[in-house]
């Protein structure tokens, strides 16, 4: 486990982080979610002993990564933003590179990557230049190198940002495979991804911890309205008059056309108010088809606009 | 240090720094050579290694320019940062493999000891002294460069810095004596390599003249670290 203590890092006058608490548990996905600039990065590169804190500390099971490096960096997996690679080596040149650094034993290394290879899917570029790989391999034969040494702990800072859709989403998975067998935390600024991967949240903003909590409970504590999303065949006047009619209703508004013939509504309610059986009666008595119902949750990006301040954008 | 230290000697040799270097090496250092050696019919060698001691002042810059600014600029410094390798270790690895490109190239000068012993008698003691005072100088041109690679994030910068430093400890020689002040004529004689090589040519090898390349070494190996833990511990 990773306790976080009133870590702060300032240059100059300007704070980067400014008391940063919290921990991360054994096996847990974390998802570290801020803006860019946020001090996401920072923060991650005190835990990986990269830079220093001027306040606080950052234990792995109780060794300061500041006063037992060697011991806390053998633990920790880190894969940097930019992925730290050496562009004239081949793959397979780096990752024993990466063993021998990382004091894999000799007799290990080969069975070692064996592993790592298959696990990020780079077995087919092993031989190959790593400055002729496309982005998304860089990204894999960096993520090889952060789990090389078999770390407990695995930290990702921002592991998508410039791959393409489908990349992204063999990251994912792959992230979500680690979290099988390691502790990971997945420092992103973008939201689906965390929300996605994630089990846990840590929100920074502007170097502050502003809420850290599993998902679930920061969904159902954010918002006092209940929401709903649905399509209804018929004149939209209609449909609207008929959905402001039912009680309880605080607002009702129209969303672009999908369907021919039907029209797309958001509804809100107060959250103690659940209207979906009357709201069936009420169109079908009015002769008014519903072809689709959903309740549209509080998603992670409302609670990150509500909390890091939707008008500066995320 | 040994895989720090392997890394960095392939990577002399899979880019073409290390071609570069050992190739104008050689050309300058031959045609010295066939200038001085050859067509004068001179078989000293030490006044042949004396003859280079200007080459490895502009040269060893291109060994030691990209050692740290190109790690820091690629951002590949913070796997070797966040492994447990220590930061000694790290520098000193990079140093020794730039070391061991130099004790590479002045072992191919040894063609030329051997031409010259072709056609004549030669003085081991003499030849040995010269090598090892001319290696340990080349090492403490390797420091200084090493110090000024940990400190900027652009190699050509390095170079730059770095020829002009090694500049100023070659015309160190002629400014000491015209130095009024005492204590700036005994610190600027601290920087003078040139100076505590001439008994190592004269087959004067003796235990300070290494001791002090090993300490020029040493502290500049030291500066380095600093330079860099500055950087990582600092407050930015």
């Amino acid at each position: 486990m990773i306790e976080i203590q009133g870590l702060t890092k300032r240059y100059g006058s300007k704070y980067a982080i400014k008391d940063v608490t919290f921990s991360i548990r054994k096996g847990e996905i974390l998802g570290f979610l801020g803006r860019n600039g946020a001090g996401k990065t920072t923060t991650m590169n005190i835990v990986t002993g990269y830079i220093s804190a001027s306040g606080g500390r950052a234990l792995l099971d109780g060794h300061d990564v500041l006063e037992e490096p060697r011991l806390v960096k053998r633990r920790i997996g880190y894969l940097p933003e930019q992925p730290p690679l050496y562009m004239d080596m081949t793959v397979d040149e780096y990752l024993r590179f990466a063993c021998a650094i990382k004091e894999v034993k000799p007799s290990a290394v080969k069975a070692h990557l064996d592993d790592v290879r298959e696990l990020v899917k780079i077995n087919d570029v092993r031989k190959r230049l790593i400055k002729n790989l496309s982005k998304g391999y860089k990204q894999r034969v960096g993520l090889a190198q952060a789990l090389v040494g078999n770390p407990e702990m695995i930290i990702l800072d921002e592991p998508t940002v410039g791959l393409d859709p489908r990349q992204i989403l063999e990251i994912r998975s792959l992230i979500k495979r680690l979290g099988q067998d390691h502790t990971v935390v997945l420092s992103s600024h973008i939201l689906t991804e965390v929300a996605d991967v994630c089990e846990r949240v840590v929100i920074i903003n502007n170097g502050v911890i502003v809420a850290q909590d599993t998902l679930s409970r920061l969904t159902s504590g954010v918002g006092d309205a209940f929401r709903i999303t649905l399509r209804v065949a018929g004149h939209e006047g209609e449909i609207k008059r008929a959905l402001r009619s039912l009680e309880g209703v605080k607002f009702v508004d129209s969303l672009a056309v999908k369907e021919e013939g039907s029209y797309d509504f958001v509804v809100e309610t107060d959250r103690s108010c659940d209207i979906r059986k009357q709201l069936f009666y009420a169109l079908a008595k009015a002769g008014l088809p519903i072809m689709a119902l959903r309740t549209a949750d509080i998603t992670l990006e409302d609670i990150f606009l509500k909390l890091t301040g939707d008008n500066e954008g995320a | 240090m040994v895989a720090v230290w392997k890394r960095e000697l392939a990577s002399y040799f899979l880019t073409p720094i290390g071609y570069v270097f050992v190739g104008f090496f050689l050309l300058v250092s031959g045609i010295l050579f066939t200038f001085n050696n050859l067509m004068s019919g001179s078989g000293d060698v030490a006044a042949m290694l004396s003859s280079f001691s200007m080459v490895p002042l502009f040269l060893v810059p291109i060994l030691t320019m990209r050692l740290f600014s190109e790690e820091r600029k690629n951002k590949s410094e913070q796997m070797l940062m966040t492994s447990p390798l220590s930061l000694t270790a790290i520098v000193a690895g990079k140093f020794f493999s730039a070391l061991t490109v130099w004790l590479a190239t002045l072992a191919g000068t040894m063609l030329y000891v051997l031409i010259i012993g072709s056609y004549g008698n030669l003085y081991w003691g003499e030849i040995i002294s010269a090598y090892v005072g001319f290696f340990l100088m080349g090492g403490c041109f390797i420091a200084i460069g090493t110090l000024v690679s940990a400190s900027t994030e652009n190699q050509v910068s390095a170079a730059v810095i770095s020829i002009g430093v090694n500049f100023f400890i070659w015309v160190v020689d002629s400014v000491i004596y015209v130095v009024p002040a005492q204590f700036i004529s005994t610190a600027l004689q601290w920087f003078s390599l040139y100076e505590r090589y001439d008994p190592f040519a004269r087959a004067q090898l003796g235990f300070s003249g290494i001791l002090y390349f090993l300490s020029f070494i040493v502290v500049f190996l030291f500066l380095t670290i600093r330079v860099i833990d500055k950087r990582r511990w600092g407050e930015g």
